[in-house]
């Protein structure tokens, strides 16, 4: 068959139960069937996790989390109640968000600049310096735990003297060679034309950056905010190595593993805790999604 | 308002890629001059380093009596039209056209004038709150041209600005382009590999093949007068028609018919060039006659094209168009004598 044939195909219809309707029908309903079996096989942890949390003690311990989910409805905010007023978690949030706001700003800034660099500025050893950065991507984060908390203490950069900043750093340098490679390659592709055009019309390379780079890529910048923010307030290791679990600046992962610790008879109060601190990330998502989509095809497609 | 001149360019990629070779133009204030050629033949790369986009690897440009190799694009005074129009896609037309005055920090009020005045001059009033992917391509294109026009610059350069109009539109942008050059009295630079926008919109045009300047000349010189078989063969359509003939002495002879030229030339082979209208059905007294065995009849309105055998060349004619002729028809035409052109087979450059 041509490929012609092929594309007007799918444009006219073939004829009610020919072969060729019937095996179209069948693939659609197989493709239809697998999407929606792998979203719900995604998305059962979450809504077990969301109903047990309304759920009371003594009907966790006994039944299953989908018969909450039958008559009769017995359902409580008691533990959302408990986990905000007992524990520390509403500190703890404040917390994730002391470390993530600035552990996102400060690499994607950082990042902007370079990928620019990277991008469309002419300077020696450009590719190379480029590859390492991107060979570092490869480098696994806990291999550098010991030489940079070791750092860390012999310059005095614990939270004790200085809070958060050790952590900021961390983050922004773990984030940093993805951030740079996925700005770098979506700066590449802004046509040159724009660059020569705003030469010509006596824009220097700052103004360049700011009033034409930037504001094009808006939905790269978005993504990457979504990608590193999401990163840094779901990372444990990263906080517990540099932050500790000590309460007063503890983020909510952190806490949150704790409680498990502590109250490991008591996960009622744990499905509530954890929930909270989905809440943050999807808000955070659901608001940035419409570039989000766009800024992953951003790289393949230019839109 | 100045002139440009091209002194000894060369551009050089690698030591063995040259894309302009031994460049030298003197464009005059005002000039509306045309580089055309096929594409790769260094006109564009020609354009570039006078807008300050490429270095120039060799020789000097001048800008009036300034040498601008080392000056910086946006201190040229030149403003450039690019193929793609390369207007900047977040920005409303207004904003667009308002950007290079801004880099001049130039006041709110002149830059408001100047835009305004623009748009006028280009009828795009009504549209000057839109993002450019709310306009036609010709709307486009024409907002291009009004932030070259706004910064009222030395030189217009404009890199093949027709290229992506269907053609229709490319008509009557020509026209208005024309119009433009006209009421704008500023020196033009046009890139083109449209022999036709070279013929009808160009001053003068300078055609260039493999980044070497073939010859410089007003359209009606370089239709004319052709200065070697590239030149004869780029301009014109349907090209001219080129026959391999010997010489002696004033009379060439190519396989189907023999001719007199009008001076002696150095006795030897070449090729004959005559233009299309130079076969004609109307056979006048004297001139040489030959019979054509028709392969393809192509009918214009206007003209009638006929294209065959004449012994064992390819020629084409042109004929009256209520001429009546099918394919596979012999018919009796004449050659007009007053236009041949003979090429020298060595050196291919035009000993008439």
């Amino acid at each position: 068959m041509t490929a012609q044939a092929v594309a007007r195909e799918e444009v006219v219809r073939a004829p009610a139960w020919s072969p060729a309707w019937i095996s179209q029908r069948l693939q659609k309903v197989l493709l239809h069937v697998v999407v929606i079996g792998l979203t719900a096989a995604w998305m059962v942890p979450a809504i077990a996790l969301f109903t047990s949390s309304f759920r009371h003690f003594e009907d966790i311990n006994s039944t299953g989390w989908w018969t909450a989910l039958a008559p009769p409805f017995k359902f409580t905010v008691d533990n959302y109640a408990k986990v905000l007023s007992s524990g520390n978690l509403g500190h703890s949030i404040f917390n994730s968000f002391m470390i993530s706001i600035p552990a996102t700003v400060i690499p994607t800034t950082i990042a902007a600049f370079a990928a620019y660099a990277f991008a469309w500025m002419k300077f020696p050893g450009r590719n190379y310096l480029f590859l390492a950065l991107v060979a570092l991507l490869a480098v696994p984060l806990q291999l550098t735990f010991v030489p940079v908390l070791k750092t860390y203490v012999s310059v005095g950069l614990v939270p004790q003297n200085w809070g958060f900043v050790g952590v900021w750093l961390a983050h922004a340098g773990y984030g940093l060679p993805f951030a740079v490679y996925l700005l770098a390659n979506f700066f590449r592709a802004l046509p040159s034309d724009l660059f020569e055009s705003a030469e010509i019309d006596g824009a220097g390379t700052l103004t360049v950056f700011f009033r034409i780079v930037l504001p094009l890529s808006v939905p790269a910048i978005a993504s990457l905010v979504i990608f590193q923010f999401l990163w840094v307030w779901n990372d444990l290791l990263v906080a517990l190595i540099y932050v500790g679990g000590t309460e007063n600046v503890a983020p909510v992962t952190v806490t949150l593993a704790n409680l498990s610790n502590s109250l490991g008879q008591g996960w009622h109060l744990l499905t509530a805790a954890a929930f909270l601190s989905m809440i943050i990330p999807l808000v955070v998502f659901i608001s940035l999604q419409r570039y989000f989509v766009r800024g992953i095809l951003a790289g393949s497609v230019k839109g | 308002m100045a002139s440009v001149t091209y002194d000894h360019v060369v551009k050089r990629y690698t030591a063995d890629v040259t894309v302009v070779k031994d460049f030298n133009v003197e464009i005059k204030d005002k000039e509306f001059m045309v580089l055309v050629g096929p594409s790769g033949c260094g006109k564009s790369t020609a354009l570039r380093m006078l807008a300050g986009l490429e270095q120039i690897s060799e020789g000097r440009i001048l800008i009036g009596d300034r040498m601008v190799n080392n000056v910086a694009a946006k201190d040229r005074d030149i403003a450039m039209v690019f193929q793609s129009y390369a207007l900047y896609p977040h920005m409303s037309v207004y904003d667009n056209m308002a950007f290079p005055l801004q880099m001049q920090h130039m006041k709110k009020s002149e830059i408001d004038t100047r835009v305004r005045n623009a748009s006028r001059i280009l009828g795009l009033d009504n549209f000057l709150k839109r993002k450019p992917r709310a306009l036609s391509g010709g709307q486009r294109q024409r907002v291009a041209l009004g932030r070259a026009i706004v910064r009222s610059p030395k030189v217009f350069l404009l890199d093949e600005p027709l290229s992506n109009l269907d053609a229709k539109l490319r008509g009557q942008t020509r026209v208005e382009l024309q119009k433009l050059h006209r009421d704008l009295q500023t020196t033009f630079i046009y890139v083109t590999h449209d022999q036709v926008e070279a013929m009808t919109m160009g001053d003068r045009i300078a055609i260039m093949n493999a980044g070497i300047l073939q010859q410089v000349g007003t359209p009606g010189e370089i239709y004319d007068h052709p200065a070697n078989l590239f030149v004869a063969g780029f301009i014109g359509t349907p090209t001219m028609n080129f026959v391999p003939a010997s010489v002696s002495d004033s009379t060439a002879k190519a396989s189907g018919f023999e001719v007199e030229l009008p001076k002696s030339l150095p006795s030897g082979k070449g090729t004959l060039g005559f233009r299309p209208e130079a076969v004609t059905d109307r056979v006048a007294e004297g001139s040489p006659q030959f019979e054509m065995k028709v392969d393809v009849v192509e009918r214009l309105g206007s003209d009638q094209f006929l294209y065959g055998q004449v012994g064992g060349d390819q020629v084409t004619a042109r004929v009256d168009p209520r001429m009546a002729v099918a394919p596979g028809d012999r018919v009796k035409l004449g050659l007009d004598t007053r236009s041949m052109h003979f090429f020298d087979a060595e050196s291919e450059q035009a000993l008439l």
